[in-house]
């Protein structure tokens, strides 16, 4: 039976319009993937060493430490990013398969999903350094493994009980975000209170027990649940709430282009994935905290500072503005036959991003606890990416064609990436250029020059507008064919 | 739905009103799919003020004419003019055509209310004309549409289709395009819809253009109906009293 259940997944992962559309999608998936697991492995190494030798510390007793926020932190990103196992079910309800069948296959599925085996990559190499040159018993460093692997595995079921219920998430994550800032400016730490659990897990040779009856009991709880609401008014069934008509009329003042961008706020307000793409760029705010603080040996080279000035200013434009124009691809034949200039619909999408940013910039202000030059990186930043960014990020989405289920969050990283040698072209200017124009400054002449030529260069953007704006709309009119025929094609 | 008609009337009375000008011009299209022609229309005159029927088998080419119309597909040869336009040219023809083809054509994060006043402003229609022009549909609505507090996505498929025909008829389109718009409607709303295109076809300024598998409904409401089999013309009727049994006759070959 299972084996029905296999040839199914395994066609429908080949098969997949997006899929089978190019070579390079293939080779992209498996570089990000390799890049992915490089990086966990050399983490797992590299937190044992620089624990050990930099900071004289034993390494297992501060892993331990921060491993409640490990733990949450994977809830919340599975919670945003892992997709559902109920895809393709609702036609295998009425073949002869029993029900217990089902749900085991799609439960069982999503123990070898990406997100639970990373973590193994780890804790395998932190383990192995740890018997090898911390002279930790095995047996130990054994169950400490085993009892956080069934961690992992508890989110993972836990996710799947608790998909749909958005407001328990937000309860998880507010609290972790309100004790880590406690832990952080020394008022309450958490960890005094969290890490005897996770060392006991290495010292206790049974406390591993804990968190493995709690698998084997989210399990069952996840599967019965399961069984239970495997009827398409209940747990297939999609959801809706009573929604309100809202007019946004306050917008109305943007003229013709107010009539898209209300519908983006309604797009980004109503759709859990465009939701989901604001939540992580919202926390591309804090990526800058890597650079600023010193944390990554690497990043103190000055270079990196405009990096970091792209990314927190441009979270938005970089993660919502590369999916432009697929956020529209359900309907994107309406579109094409109405009564819509090419440059009224660009130019909304290119206001959105503007407005995202400029946002984005006075949420940054807190970059100035590091000193004005840190949020002087990111002003500059974002002047780049409202000038130069917005329009590339516009043309290399008219190469584009991937379409977005828009109601569901499965395959936020997957295929639906579009990838082509176009947009991987046009991504450098996105990033490269900035960085090699502050170093020219830099180099030359000082700090000051560098961040004034990438501003320059911003500037210059907005000044070339038109001249863009046209070029890209002819992109887009000669592309427009093949779009809709690809947004036609469904998984 | 007399009002409606009247207000139409009232509005375009500036037009030219000369009947039998050509409104649409198909000239030789055809349109293959690696090496399979699903189309391949050599000339086919649509006059303004024509109800126009389209019916074939499921494959004949119905969908893929309509979308060749609206500039959604390129033709492999040959173009189509809409009012004397190039539609692959110009854009200039989307001003007066609207459609409804499939439910691409809605978007399912707005509510009904929303999607109408949407549609109205790319039209050039403020809300109070939106507002009057659904008061005249209240009857085809059912109750069902407006006021519903959910999203067009989590509509019925027969509600969503009567959302999407209406929205079609949002400031005062010349060329209606209507792709199979009796499927899935209860009977109730498929004899209200009859109503409307026929109320339609009856203003000569307005072009409608439908396609059904219903052979009754669409000799009810059309004056002209063309056969589609395997992407040609094979029979161009003006519809008569035995219009329905030459086309049953046809498809029960």
């Amino acid at each position: 039976m299972f084996k029905h259940f296999i040839s199914l997944q395994w066609k429908s992962f080949w098969r997949s319009a997006s899929l089978s559309s190019g070579i390079w999608m293939k080779i992209f998936m498996g570089f990000w993937a390799v890049w992915f697991i490089i990086m966990m492995a050399s983490g797992g190494a590299g937190a044992f060493f620089y624990i050990k030798k930099e900071l004289c510390l034993d390494p297992l007793e501060v892993v331990s430490r921060f491993l409640i926020y490990w733990w949450a932190f994977d809830l919340i990103f599975r919670y945003a990013l892992q997709k559902m196992p109920v895809i393709n079910i609702i036609p295998l309800l009425i073949l002869p398969f029993s029900k217990n069948k089902i749900v085991s296959f799609a439960l069982g599925k999503t123990m070898f999903s990406f997100f639970n085996i990373i973590h193994g990559f780890f804790f395998v190499p932190f383990s192995f350094f740890l018997i090898v040159k911390g002279d930790a018993p095995v047996l130990n460093v054994l169950l400490w493994n085993v009892g956080l692997m069934a961690l992992i595995y508890a989110n993972n079921f836990l996710n799947i009980l608790l998909n749909n219920k958005d407001s328990l998430i937000y309860i998880v994550g507010s609290i972790m975000a309100v004790l880590g800032g406690l832990h952080y400016f020394g008022y309450f730490d958490v960890t005094q209170y969290t890490a005897p659990f996770f060392q006991g897990l290495y010292t206790s040779q049974f406390l591993f027990l804990v968190p493995v009856l709690a698998v084997v009991g989210l399990y069952i709880i996840a599967f019965r649940s399961f069984v239970k609401d495997l009827y398409l008014d209940a747990g297939l069934a999609t959801k809706s709430k009573n929604v309100k008509t809202e007019n946004l009329e306050w917008l109305d003042r943007f003229g013709k282009t107010a009539i898209f961008l209300k519908n983006d706020i309604k797009l980004i307000k109503r759709n859990k994935r465009a939701r989901s793409t604001v939540i992580v760029s919202a926390l591309f705010l804090f990526y800058g905290l890597l650079f600023f603080t010193g944390a990554i040996e690497v990043y103190n080279d000055p270079v990196w500072k405009i990096f970091a000035g792209i990314f927190v200013s441009g979270g938005f434009l970089l993660s919502f503005g590369q999916f432009v124009p697929s956020w529209d691809s359900s309907y994107y034949p309406l579109m094409m036959s109405q009564n819509i200039k090419y440059r009224e619909y660009l130019s909304s999408k290119w206001w959105l991003m503007v407005i995202a940013t400029f946002i984005s910039t006075i949420l940054a202000s807190g970059y100035l606890y590091f000193g004005w030059e840190a949020y002087l990186a990111v002003i500059v930043g974002a002047i780049y990416n409202m000038g130069m960014n917005a329009h590339v990020v516009l043309w290399a989405g008219a190469y584009v064609k991937t379409p977005i289920d828009l109601t569901s969050n499965k395959k936020a990283f997957g295929d639906k990436q579009s990838f082509n040698v176009k947009t991987l072209m046009l991504s450098l200017p996105k990033l490269a250029l900035p960085m090699i124009l502050y170093a020219i400054g830099h180099y030359a002449y000082s700090p000051y020059a560098g961040y004034l030529l990438v501003a320059i260069a911003g500037i210059a953007g907005f000044a070339l507008r038109n001249m863009v704006f046209d070029k890209i709309e002819r992109i887009y009119r000669t592309e427009k064919y093949k779009t809709i025929w690809a947004y036609k094609q469904k998984k | 739905m007399k009002e409606f008609i009247e207000q139409r009337s009232i509005k375009q009375s500036g037009h030219t009103n000369k009947k039998n000008k050509r409104m649409i011009g198909v000239h030789n299209i055809t349109k293959t799919y690696a090496g399979n022609t699903v189309l391949s229309i050599e000339h086919l005159e649509i006059p303004k003020g024509d109800s126009f029927g389209l019916v074939g088998n499921n494959g004949a080419g119905k969908t893929t004419l309509f979308s060749a119309l609206l500039d959604l597909i390129r033709p492999t040869t040959g173009h189509i003019e809409n009012n004397g336009i190039k539609v692959s040219e110009s854009e200039e023809w989307k001003s007066i055509t609207s459609a409804f083809i499939d439910e691409t054509f809605l978007i399912g994060y707005l509510t009904a209310e929303e999607y109408f006043y949407f549609i109205g402003e790319l039209r050039g229609q403020n809300k109070a004309d939106v507002d009057a022009l659904l008061a005249e549909f209240e009857d085809f609505f059912h109750g069902e549409i407006l006021g519903q507090k959910k999203y067009l996505r989590d509509l019925s498929k027969g509600n969503q289709k009567k959302a999407g025909i209406v929205a079609a008829l949002i400031g005062n389109p010349e060329v209606i395009i209507l792709d199979e718009p009796f499927a899935n409607l209860d009977p109730t709303t498929q004899i209200r819809l009859k109503k409307i295109i026929k109320d339609l076809a009856a203003d000569p300024n307005v072009t409608v253009l439908v396609s059904s598998h219903d052979l009754m409904h669409v000799t009810e409401v059309c004056e002209r109906i063309v056969v589609l089999d395997k992407g040609e013309v094979v029979k161009d009727l003006s519809t008569s009293e035995e219009t329905l049994k030459e086309l049953e006759e046809h498809f029960n070959k």
